[in-house]
């Protein structure tokens, strides 16, 4: 069942939250050995919720929008004393004092959140690899992985143990799984969901974002979630905008440019799935236009010293004073040495190495500096191609699910499966990817399509139409 | 002090002065001192994951009434992470502003009319509190240390001098008007005893004339006059090493007021890598015209200018009654100087009461201007001897009131109307004659009775209640 | 290929207060140089003309009324803290001051 029909059903009063919240725990533990999607089941604070939502129904009161449907939360989002890790060792056992302000948009919404999944350590992977509590299977093979950061979350929705799950973005965490597990999932427009509760990763590139099986839940989770929130300077000052009225707005009078950058070297099961997408996209009324943008070349590059600068900053904090780890030295400089040293896995390692080094003094200008200035002709690349166009369309990923290790040796092999969904991020607009055609072994592959900030109604109407032909197929 | 052999100091300052905010720079946690350890803290002032910083308005708004104050150009601008490891700051990095301050390029007049250049006065947050455990209490020795984060996240103002101070009594007067001008806006409390106004000085020396030395800056004075030996004591030690034959080195140096020496707390070799970059966390700052206007509509006049009004009720000042003057504005205390001129009352002495017995303590809530104005009055017009004045003074300091009352209390008044009139009455019975010739209009009698009360009563009498009890009787 | 030295990552490696084994070292140096060459091609680029971007929207004066809102319970506070005495956390010695 989607989550726009469990919520209906609840709020008539015909559904019990309680019974969803079981049915969710049950299929979580039929497979959560297996899969190693959930690092922590929040087993009582999820009938709690439930619980509240029933009885909020029960007094006739409305239980919210999303009332009764379980939710599963990327494990770098705070809820009050639930664990938080970030799949990494250095936050082992820390209960945050405090939630996020989606966690508590969603409880006031009557989700109920399950637990929390695994992750690429502090989200820094592209195959949920990286966590320091093993990897996550993906559901559809489980000798492939999910995708990642985000991939606990996308295989909870694709293992059908919760139909929605948050997770966040910073060069293609929520949208990468989101195609190699088969499913919808939403980098929304920069600004447009509170990061207030999201550990960062790389503070100017991070959005949280919905995974659904579908469309219309994904659209409706959003608009849960979205909206300004005065605990984030960088929150868009406006209300979250109307997402499922306009599901249904097609594409017709659209302009859709196929940008060749976002599919060069995708392989060519994918590369047919993109234009077969754009062939749907043009029998639904729209007008597809084929469009060179050679700046994105650029953004891996520029990402891969921005994020790691960022994140070398932000990760600064864990230093075994305050909370997570601490391994006991002599004196207070030792202890952050030896206490990061055992605490952080090998690729946050490394990026907090690249992050420092690029903004270390002598090699700010060449590197960060450089980096900054990439992102401003990303900016204006997109700017120039959405005078032409409203939306663009593209690969996801170069390739469908790989199997574990096949690109664990090679850092730079890795960051090239988020180079058709990075220069989103540094542009700080909007994009989602959804499943359209399948390719080896049968493996689904995403189709992304882009658009400006704040043109998510535009990109879920879009991304309607291809769903619909996908499953009439 | 002056150096010897024709040497001069080259002398820049910077400040940091915690603004008076009800909040914390970034959070809603209270701004106050002397808590309970980590009772006003929050996710953000701790720099718990996920958090993250919002700015407080009226930091900004004070920030800016500082640059105004000194005559800065208020400019957009940014907040940068400043990165380093240490204990008593949360998130391993302070976020500061850096090239795009908020006030940049102004100037402070001194007292002896120097005029000292503002580089900069940006925002940045303070840090955490340690207290070092074992050996001696301080750094050096201890075995360990205990963090409290409530100052973690405060306001801070760093403003910046050029190297336009040439002595450590300027840098003294420099430090000193500043606190003044920093306490006239309503940024600041001033008080460098409880750390909200901190000051580290770069100190250099050279042959008059030649270029800038290499400098040393002392970090952490905490009192003006520690500031001003401190750089002394600099000052000198950098000539005689010179003279020596020796190099200065650029370091970072502690400044040890028991031992009155600074010694090598740093040296550049070892300096930070900052990685300064901009905070992706907090957006730019762009104050409009209006909120400019707002700020600049909200503040009182500078000491400069209330310090001439006051000079200018007293007309001709010497030396001593100069330095008053800059006690009563320095303490923000000539509305009590205000109110007696406009009383008529006597201007010197009440500069002389603000300057020595409100100066000496800390509170004044509960004086009245007009318990003030009273008391000079009384004290002007004979009826309390100046010792007599400050024990008023000091009674109504500390429990208020009106100062009749408390003169009378403490037998100091002359007689009451009462027994005035009891007095009065028995003298003209004593002396008819003169009573008839007084009634009959010879006003010169009215001092023969003054003259008589005065002796009945040892002086305790008020001429002029004499005289109106003369003139209800007539 | 880049000319990332090896001192050069043990010194970025003491900035970020990491300790790296020497064969760590080694595999971070050729690691990190590789990922530098790849940005080769965002370095050939002449941008000196171009802005820096660090944020991708344009808001500005973000700010919030200075109204005290509750704090932690030091209680909650303190029970995160790995070392925790007398309302305080604490920590082994500091070594120097703060810069
Ligand atoms: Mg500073
Ligand atoms: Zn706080």
């Amino acid at each position: 069942m989607n989550a726009t029909t469990i919520a209906e059903g609840v709020r008539r009063g015909e559904l019990s939250a309680r019974t969803l919240a079981e049915e969710s725990l049950r299929s979580i533990r039929a497979r959560n050995d297996e899969l190693n999607v959930f690092l922590h089941v929040d087993e009582s604070g999820a009938m709690a919720a439930a619980e509240r939502v029933d009885d909020t129904v029960s007094r006739g009161l409305d239980p919210g929008r999303l009332a009764g449907v379980p939710i599963a939360l990327k494990d770098n989002l705070c809820q009050v004393g639930v664990p938080t890790t970030c799949s990494s060792k250095i936050l082992e056992g820390w209960r945050p004092p405090y939630s996020a302000t989606v966690v508590d948009r969603l409880l006031e919404a009557g989700a109920v959140p399950m637990g929390k999944t695994n992750l690429d350590e502090f989200a820094m992977g592209s195959s949920t690899e990286t966590s320091a509590f093993g990897p996550t299977r993906n559901p559809l093979d489980p000798t492939r992985v999910p995708g990642g950061s985000s991939g606990g979350s996308a295989a909870a929705v694709a293992a059908a143990m919760t139909p929605l799950a948050l997770g966040s973005d910073t060069g293609g965490s929520i949208r990468q799984p989101a195609a190699l597990c088969g499913i919808v999932g939403v980098k929304p427009t920069y600004g447009l969901v509170s990061r207030y509760g999201l550990i960062a990763f790389a503070s100017s590139l991070d959005q949280i974002g919905p995974f659904a099986t579908n469309v219309a839940d994904a659209a409706l989770l959003l608009e849960v979630i979205a909206g300004h929130d005065p605990m984030d300077s960088t929150s868009l000052p406006e209300p979250a905008p109307d997402l499922v009225a306009h599901l249904d707005d097609g594409v017709a009078g659209r302009r859709v440019g196929l940008v060749r950058e976002l599919i060069d070297g995708a392989d060519d099961e994918i590369v047919e799935s993109v234009q077969r997408a754009a062939d749907v996209l043009r029998a639904a009324g729209a007008t597809i236009v084929e469009l060179s943008i050679p700046e994105l070349h650029l953004g891996l590059s520029a990402y891969y010293l921005i994020a790691p600068a960022e994140a070398s900053s932000n990760l600064a904090r864990y230093d075994g004073v305050r909370y997570g780890l601490r391994v006991d030295a002599d004196d207070v400089t030792a202890m952050n040495e030896v206490t990061r040293t055992a605490g952080f896995g090998a690729e946050v390692k490394r990026r907090i190495m690249l992050g420092t080094y690029a903004l270390s003094a002598g090699y700010y200008d060449a590197y960060y500096g450089q980096a900054l200035k990439v992102r401003t002709q990303m900016i204006d690349a997109f700017r120039r191609a959405y005078r032409q166009v409203d939306l663009l369309v593209g690969a996801t990923t170069p390739s469908v699910a790989f199997t574990f290790g096949s690109k664990t040796n090679d850092p730079m092999a890795m960051y090239l499966s988020d180079v058709f969904t990075i220069p989103t991020n540094l542009a700080g607009e909007a994009a989602l990817s959804v499943p359209f055609g399948r390719g080896e072994a049968n493996l689904p592959i995403g189709v992304q399509l882009l658009g400006p900030g704040r043109s998510e109604a535009q990109l879920f109407a879009a991304a309607r139409v291809l769903e619909a032909v996908e499953r009439g197929s | 002090m002056t150096l010897p052999n024709g040497w001069e100091m080259v002398v820049g300052l910077e400040v940091h002065t915690e603004l008076r905010t009800a909040t914390k720079m970034f959070c809603g946690c209270a701004n106050v001192f002397g808590a309970e350890p980590n009772t006003r803290v929050c996710p953000v002032c701790l720099g718990l994951p996920g958090s993250l910083p919002v700015l407080n308005e009226r930091a900004v708004s004070m920030a800016m009434a500082i640059g105004l104050a000194l005559h800065c150009t208020i400019a957009p601008s940014t907040f940068h992470r400043k990165n380093y490891f240490y204990p008593d700051m949360p998130k391993d990095f302070q976020i500061s502003q850096y090239d795009l301050p908020i006030n940049a390029r102004g100037y402070l007049d001194l007292t002896d009319s120097t005029r000292v250049t503002i580089e900069r006065a940006h925002l940045e947050e303070d840090t955490g509190k340690s207290t070092h455990l074992g050996g001696t209490g301080r750094i050096h020795g201890a075995d360990r240390s205990l963090v409290d984060y409530n100052r973690s996240g405060v306001p801070l103002v760093e403003i910046v001098s050029g190297p336009d101070i040439r002595s450590s009594l300027q840098a003294r007067l420099y430090a000193g008007e500043l606190r003044a001008v920093l306490i006239a806006t309503g940024a600041s409390d001033g008080r460098m005893e409880e750390g909200s106004m901190r000051i580290d000085a770069n100190v250099s020396v050279r042959r008059s004339g030649d270029p800038f030395g290499t400098r040393c800056e002392i970090k952490n004075l905490n009192s003006l006059r520690s500031l001003q030996r401190a750089i002394e004591f600099e000052a000198e030690r950098q000539v005689a090493l010179i003279e020596d034959g020796g190099v200065v080195r650029q370091e970072t140096r502690h400044w040890d007021e028991n031992a009155g020496t600074t010694s090598t707390m740093r040296v550049k070799e070892e300096a930070e890598d900052y990685r300064y970059f901009r905070e992706p966390d907090l957006v730019d700052l762009a104050p409009s015209a209006a909120w400019q206007e707002r700020v600049a509509e909200a503040m009182g006049p500078m000491p400069a200018q209330r310090r001439a009004a006051v000079l200018e009720l007293l007309g001709d000042a010497s030396g001593a009654q100069r330095d008053a003057v800059d006690v009563v504005i320095d303490l923000g205390l000539e509305r009590f100087v205000h109110a007696t001129a406009a009383a008529g009352g006597d201007v010197p002495v009440a500069i002389a009461r603000v300057a020595n017995e409100l100066a000496a303590t800390d509170d004044v809530s509960r004086l009245s201007v007009e318990a003030f104005v009273a008391t000079v009055a009384m004290e002007a017009r004979g009826q309390l001897s100046a010792t007599q004045a400050k024990t008023v003074l000091a009674e109504l300091l500390s429990t208020g009131g009106d100062p009749a009352a408390i003169a009378a209390a403490k037998g100091f008044e002359q007689l009451s109307a009462d027994s005035l009139g009891g007095t009065v009455a028995g003298l003209i019975e004593a002396n008819p004659d003169e009573w008839t010739r007084y009634r009959d209009g010879d006003d010169k009698l009215a001092q023969f009775f003054v003259g008589l009360v005065m002796r009945e009563t040892r002086g305790q009498a008020n001429g002029k209640a004499v005289i109106a009890e003369l003139q209800a009787r007539r | 290929m880049s000319e990332l030295t090896r001192a050069e990552v043990a010194h970025v490696a003491k900035l970020a207060r990491l300790r790296l084994s020497d064969d760590e070292l080694d595999l971070f140096t050729v690691q990190l140089a590789k990922i530098l060459d790849h940005a080769a091609d965002m370095q050939s680029l002449d941008l000196a003309d171009v802005v820096a971007t660090a944020h991708p929207y344009g808001l500005i004066n973000v700010v919030r009324d200075d109204v005290v809102r509750p704090s932690l319970e030091r209680d909650e506070v303190l029970a995160m803290a790995p070392d925790a005495e007398d309302g305080r956390f604490a920590v082994p010695r500091i070594m120097g001051e703060a810069p």
